[in-house]
């Protein structure tokens, strides 16, 4: 089978690149000027808003989805280290290089009081040589583009230390992908759909421990790339994500993820994903994960494990 | 899984509920009176040091002040101390203090813990009995 041309993959995947670069880049100007600021300004006073007054790490880090989260799972906290007074916008790139396949993501968040999150992420699932065994061509790429919303309900992570309950968050994310001609002919319904979830995220500090669990209604193939329903399935189901990290240092977090995902479609089956991670806080402007991560089967090739690095910047 | 979802959740945080200061084992963990002296008096030092919050001390005691914080984190930590001073939503309720200015105390406070050689552990132990205390300190 031979479906759609193979159209300019290798642009795409450098204007990720070059965007990713762009937006970090811009950070890391930024960051400083901000410190070196004198005088008080109409600026100074209008970059009173983004306060950073959270503490070191409380912003997490940003997940597959771009969303304030873990790597994998979607956290309650909302991003970045603007307070309840304040707003907090960062940018991530996140390179996942699979035995068989890569998964670049580049995007962008705003957290805003503390309370309300918007986020957008361009995502581009590269099948490499797989493309070329599948008739598609080698390198053949899915992009999906996401644009989520979370919104903090109640709790506080951090703070209610007395209280048995986690902070609470609900969201929403749009995601839409292209290469509808091969979503159809693997057995997809549709090129883009609606997750929704609830979350609870609560730190343990006398344990030093955070746990998130979250629970999203969706119908997402491969979280999107190969669009969402399928011939076995074709409505929402409720999948799990789970975050468990113990705190290291200020600056350092190791823990492990647990992903559950749709199996709507009969001619690729889908597993659970999971993964192993270390997130270190340069400062509250940079932030670095490190994981081991493993998606299980992905189309023709079962037990897809590798690496996943993600850069986070903002201020 | 929905329901073994939320039980394991309810389960884990059961687990965690903190333990109470009935006994003195944090207390001993920091390293008992005289440690928590001296985390007091560096908290007190950073706390003027540091340009975020440092004018909300302007017409404070700061002698009378690092002791009734060392008798407070006593307290807290489960010593055999008394705190005369008073409730911390008394204290603060004029001074108009934002979550912001809250947790540059917090960082004030981790910065002393790290001079005075507590482990982080330990730091955390103690961190998650005052956390509570945002709720009566910030108020705007």
């Amino acid at each position: 089978m031979h479906i759609g041309p193979e159209i300019g993959t290798q642009g795409q995947h450098l204007r990720i690149s070059v965007l990713a670069l762009a937006i970090l880049g811009g950070a890391v100007f930024a960051a400083p000027a901000l410190a070196d600021a004198p005088a008080p300004s109409a600026l100074d006073n209008g970059m009173a808003m983004f306060d950073s007054g959270k503490l070191l790490a409380t912003g997490g880090v940003t997940n597959v989805e771009g969303a304030g989260g873990g790597g994998l799972a979607t956290w309650a906290l909302i991003t970045g280290y603007g307070t309840d007074n304040g707003v907090g916008v960062d940018a991530h790139y996140t390179y996942v290089g699979l035995s068989d396949y890569n998964l670049q993501t580049v995007g962008v968040a705003i957290g805003v009081m503390d309370r309300v999150e918007l986020s957008y992420a361009w995502s581009a699932f590269d099948t490499q040589q797989t493309g070329a065994a599948l008739g598609l061509g080698k390198g053949f790429t899915f992009h999906q583009n996401i644009a989520g919303l979370k919104v903090k309900l109640f709790g506080d992570a951090i703070y209610d230390q007395d209280a048995w309950w986690p902070q609470i968050s609900a969201g929403a994310q749009y995601k839409a992908t292209d290469r509808s001609a091969v979503i159809a002919f693997v057995g997809g319904k549709s090129h883009d759909g609606v997750d929704v979830y609830l979350t609870g995220t609560k730190l343990f500090l006398a344990q030093s421990l955070l746990v998130d669990i979250t629970l999203r209604e969706t119908k997402a193939n491969q979280l999107g790339f190969l669009g969402f329903g399928g011939d076995k399935s074709n409505g929402y189901s409720t999948q799990f994500e789970g975050s468990a990290a113990y705190l290291f240092r200020r600056n350092l977090a190791l823990g492990a993820e647990f992903r559950t995902k749709p199996d709507n479609l009969s001619i690729a089956k889908e597993d659970a994903a999971f993964d192993v991670f270390a997130a270190y806080f340069l400062n509250k402007n940079f932030s670095l994960t490190l994981a081991y991560v493993n998606l299980g089967n992905i189309v023709i090739h079962d037990n897809q494990q590798g690496v996943y690095a993600s850069l986070q910047a903002g201020f | 899984m929905r329901f073994f979802t939320v039980a394991a959740f309810v389960l884990a945080c059961a687990g965690a509920t903190p333990a109470f200061a009935d006994d003195d084992s944090l207390f001993q963990d920091l390293g008992g009176r005289d440690v928590i002296e001296k985390i007091a008096q560096y908290t007190a030092a950073n706390f003027l040091a540091d340009p975020r919050i440092k004018a909300t001390f302007d017409d404070t005691n700061m002698e009378r002040f690092e002791k009734l914080l060392s008798a407070q984190f006593c307290v807290v930590a489960g010593g055999p101390c008394e705190y005369k001073g008073r409730s911390m939503k008394d204290a603060h309720r004029a001074l108009g203090l934002d979550n912001a200015d809250f947790n540059a105390v917090v960082e004030d406070l981790q910065d002393a813990l790290d001079k005075a050689g507590v482990p982080f552990a330990t730091q955390n132990r103690f961190l998650a009995r005052l956390a509570p205390m945002q709720h009566d300190i910030v108020t705007k």
